[in-house]
């Protein structure tokens, strides 16, 4: 797996657009399933530095663990070798006249252009194996974006910041 | 991710530490089914105190392991669940659908 510091990012804004605003961390990895723990170690002291609560640090890095899963399992068919990249990014939004910080994880693959049907849930009610990574992804973040574009699968996750909940008195 | 067994009387206890996800799920589920399907154990309890974290693939494998369970006729237990996994069992709605205890002699005298 390769951290890359956003100053060097080189030839990715050309491939990727503008994603050096806000940028706060880079990742490019092989479709190796020995490295999703790596990348669960990273989310989490980043959700954390960030300022999410523990829940939400958890939402976040099942979220981007099952993502990745998904690109290993149906993008490459289970191939180590391919390159996936990941683009972590500070936004805002503004709702209500407040602003409100959010982190946007953006996962790049090259894999086959994903069909609609393989992005439909399954019912939770039946009890049974499988299906139920998109269920924890929709279930964890605010936004879950799919496009496809230049040959690239890209998954657009965003989580906001909750505001703290204020009492009564406060 | 480690994995280990334990023989009491007609019982197996797994015990399991580390990650369970993509990387090593097909492990639990090999040993689950082969408890189940080949030793026909009458009672067998995965010891999940030391799991950090078990994603979708995970909770798959234990999905698969509580249906050979059902096939067989064997008892299936979890115990020490960290938030984490009761965390993923409660978003995929199965939490009611295992038998799960808080700690391994609660498991055994259930």
């Amino acid at each position: 797996m390769k951290t890359v510091h956003p100053a060097r990012r080189g030839n990715a804004k050309q491939r990727n657009g503008d994603l050096s605003r806000g940028l706060l961390l880079r990742l490019e990895l092989t479709s190796d399933p020995g490295l999703l723990c790596a990348v669960r170690g990273a989310v989490e002291r980043l959700t954390e530095s960030f300022g999410f609560s523990a829940p939400d640090c958890r939402a976040v890095t099942r979220a981007v663990d099952e993502a990745l899963t998904n690109i290993i399992r149906h993008a490459y068919s289970g191939r180590p070798d391919r390159p996936i990249e990941m683009f972590f990014r500070s936004v805002q939004r503004r709702a209500n006249h407040k602003a409100a910080e959010g982190l946007e994880i953006l996962l790049c693959d090259r894999g086959p252009a994903i069909k609609p049907d393989q992005l439909c849930m399954r019912a939770l009610e039946e009890v049974r194996p499988g299906g139920l990574g998109l269920h924890f992804i929709q279930q964890s973040m605010d936004i879950v974006e799919y496009k496809r574009a230049n040959g690239t699968n890209r998954l657009r996750l965003v989580k906001y910041i909750r505001a703290p909940k204020q009492g009564v008195n406060s | 991710m480690q994995i280990s067994s334990r023989q009491l009387d007609k019982t197996t206890i797994f015990d399991v530490s580390g990650d369970i996800d993509l990387a090593n799920s097909p492990a639990v589920r090999k040993a689950l089914l082969h408890e189940m399907r080949d030793n026909r154990t009458p009672r067998v309890v995965m010891n999940l105190s030391k799991v950090r974290y078990i994603d979708s693939s995970g909770v798959a494998s234990l999905v698969e392991g509580l249906k050979a369970a059902r096939d067989v006729g064997t008892r299936f237990i979890l115990f020490g669940l960290s938030t984490t996994a009761r965390e993923v069992l409660q978003l995929s709605r199965l939490l009611k659908i295992f038998e799960v205890y808080d700690n391994e002699e609660q498991a055994l005298a259930g």
